[in-house]
């Protein structure tokens, strides 16, 4: 039985079209089978309690451990550290470009942010590690500037652009008729713009810190430079922290092939993947809830 | 539709299965080689591509391509059969000797020169001369203020390379005694950046090549072997002779015995011309 060319033809676009959205869906889903292959083999030899150990001590003539708990405490507490610094900035840095700075200013604004944006971020380490980390120790009198502060300082550098760009954006789509009704209604104009037009850029606002989160959580090679990368359970922001990026670069190069390191540095990826997994769900549920309309 | 998912799940699966075992083995004919593979060692990249270079210009035709990633990489890489030469600055551990007896590959063993590994401090540390066993005590973290091995009193920052170096596992092995850093101990990335960090860091201490001591602004010490043998600084006669008492060889590895051009090369190496180069990079020739 043939079929008629044209349906012929529409049914092989249709494939064609089928195959490139199934394209990412199927790279994820082997990721994801590729990182369960090479973790499972660690947590069948070890189970899972020797992963909720203390120390990361994965090289050790004594007593080598897995345990991946100061990783997660360290990339939790950079990532916060950085959040706390970024967001401030960057959404007001984002409310002055789109509302108060005038349109000459915004023309210097936005390519200056954008330019910092591309800046390699082994560069902005070394950067780090040169100018910030000794400002670091000088000021809050340390006998080492390379903590968990001037990861987050640079990290923050870095997710800066990211929420300026897409926060700004937001607040400038929010419909004038907003604004006018606001100012009609007597309110002062920093009154509006907190009242009236951030609230209802509020998405935006949330997508763009997420998406700067996200970077951050990521990040590998400013956070391997500058954090001293001591495996230290600690929420101080002055102590030295290992991030699970700084780990995973720092010793998938070195480590035997299939051995226990080797696999628990698959584990730790597994780790990374629910973190970030879950941050993309948190920040899914928040747009939804503050979507206007 | 139902054919089309079918296809679909055949395709991952001949992904999975292609990434899963697909190892793949070079295949080889060592009489026709015309180029060599050397993998390894961070600390030796510059030394293998030096003398890589010099042999490819007196043998045209020949072709050698050097890639470092750290000494477990090379051997990694060598147990894998993915390299011909493995650069390490550390003799081989029990465990890839194990590895390599069931992957059914004989390492043999090579040592083109000695590397001095200098322990450095900030030029304005009062301290000159430490003792081994001062040093261990600093770097697994029983001393750590500077007034317990005789400076001015202050907390002692310790530096040490990332575990993926042979220098770190040369370090925990001769010097700690194979004991475990402290965990406080920063570990950096490179040994450029290690020398970056003391020179600006009154505090700190750290241990890296003798080559990259010479070229930063950090004050390498005198080390004792014990409280009462003299005091030798890193220097090219003393680390040969051993007398300063943290050296370490250099070695190359290759699988079993070789011909034609890796031995060729081999020969290269310990060839006085080639010890010429050892020299130039900044190590210790194995002879004066």
């Amino acid at each position: 039985m043939a079929l008629a060319p044209q349906y012929l033809k529409a049914r092989i676009i249709r494939y064609i079209f089928q195959m490139s959205a199934l394209t990412s869906v199927l790279i994820v889903a082997l990721i994801f089978l590729f990182l369960g292959r090479e973790s499972l083999p660690f947590v069948l030899r070890h189970g899972l309690s020797e992963l909720f150990g203390g120390m990361w001590n994965p090289v050790s003539f004594e007593n080598e451990q897995f345990g991946i708990i100061p990783l997660i405490t360290g990339s939790v507490l950079v990532t916060l550290l950085a959040t706390a610094i970024a967001v401030p900035f960057g959404v007001i840095g984002a409310v002055y470009i789109a509302e108060v700075a005038r349109p000459a200013e915004r023309e210097i604004w936005k390519p200056v942010i954008e330019l910092l944006a591309g800046i390699p971020s082994v560069v902005l380490g070394f950067f780090g590690l040169v100018v910030v980390a000794p400002i670091v120790k000088a000021t809050f009198g340390l006998s080492s500037g390379l903590n968990a502060l001037t990861g987050a300082l640079m990290l923050a550098l870095m997710a800066i652009p990211t929420i300026i760009t897409i926060s700004e954006d937001a607040i400038r789509n929010v419909p004038t008729s907003f604004k006018e009704a606001s100012m009609s209604l007597g309110a002062s104009r920093l009154q509006t713009i907190w009242k009236v037009t951030v609230p209802a850029a509020l998405s935006g606002i949330v997508a763009a810190v997420m998406l700067g989160v996200g970077r951050v959580v990521g990040e590998t090679m400013v956070v391997m430079m500058v954090t001293g990368n001591a495996a230290l359970i600690t929420f101080s922001p002055f102590e030295s922290v290992r991030t699970m990026t700084a780990t995973v670069a720092a010793e998938m190069g070195e480590v035997p092939f299939g051995s226990d390191h080797y696999h628990a540095l698959f584990v730790v990826g597994v780790a990374l993947l629910l973190m970030t997994f879950g941050l993309n769900m948190i920040a899914q549920k928040v747009l939804k809830k503050y979507r206007i309309g | 539709m139902k054919s089309l998912t079918h296809g679909l799940i055949g395709l991952a699966l001949a992904v999975v299965l292609v990434l899963g075992f697909g190892c793949g083995k070079k295949v080889e004919t060592p009489a026709e080689k015309t180029s060599i593979d050397i993998k390894g060692s961070d600390t030796m990249v510059n030394l293998m591509s030096a003398l890589a270079e010099s042999y490819m210009k007196s043998h045209p035709g020949k072709n050698i391509a050097v890639t470092g990633g750290g000494s477990g990489t090379g051997v990694a890489a060598l147990l894998n059969g993915t390299t011909d030469i493995c650069a390490s600055s550390r003799s081989l551990q029990d465990k890839e000797r194990d590895l390599a007896k069931q992957k059914q590959i004989t390492p043999q063993e090579l040592v083109i020169g000695m590397d001095g590994l200098a322990v450095m401090v900030n030029p304005q540390n009062p301290i000159d001369t430490l003792t081994m066993d001062q040093i261990k005590q600093i770097f697994v973290g029983q001393a750590t203020d500077w007034s317990q091995v005789g400076g001015k009193s202050g907390p002692i920052v310790v530096h040490s390379r990332e575990s993926n170096s042979g220098t770190y596992v040369y370090f925990k092995e001769h010097v700690l005694q194979k004991a475990d850093f402290t965990p406080q101990a920063r570990l950096m990335t490179s040994t450029a950046s290690l020398v970056q960090e003391l020179a600006t860091n009154v505090a700190g201490i750290g241990y890296g090549g003798e080559a990259y001591g010479k070229g930063g602004n950090v004050k390498m010490l005198y080390v004792k072997k014990d409280a009462n043998s003299p005091a030798y600084p890193p220097r090219e006669d003393l680390v040969r002779s051993q007398q300063y008492p943290i050296a370490r060889p250099l070695f190359l590895y290759v699988n079993g015995q070789q011909s034609g051009l890796i031995s060729d090369f081999l020969n290269f190496c310990t060839s006085p011309e080639g010890q010429k180069i050892v020299r130039e990079v900044g190590y210790v020739p194995m002879k004066g």
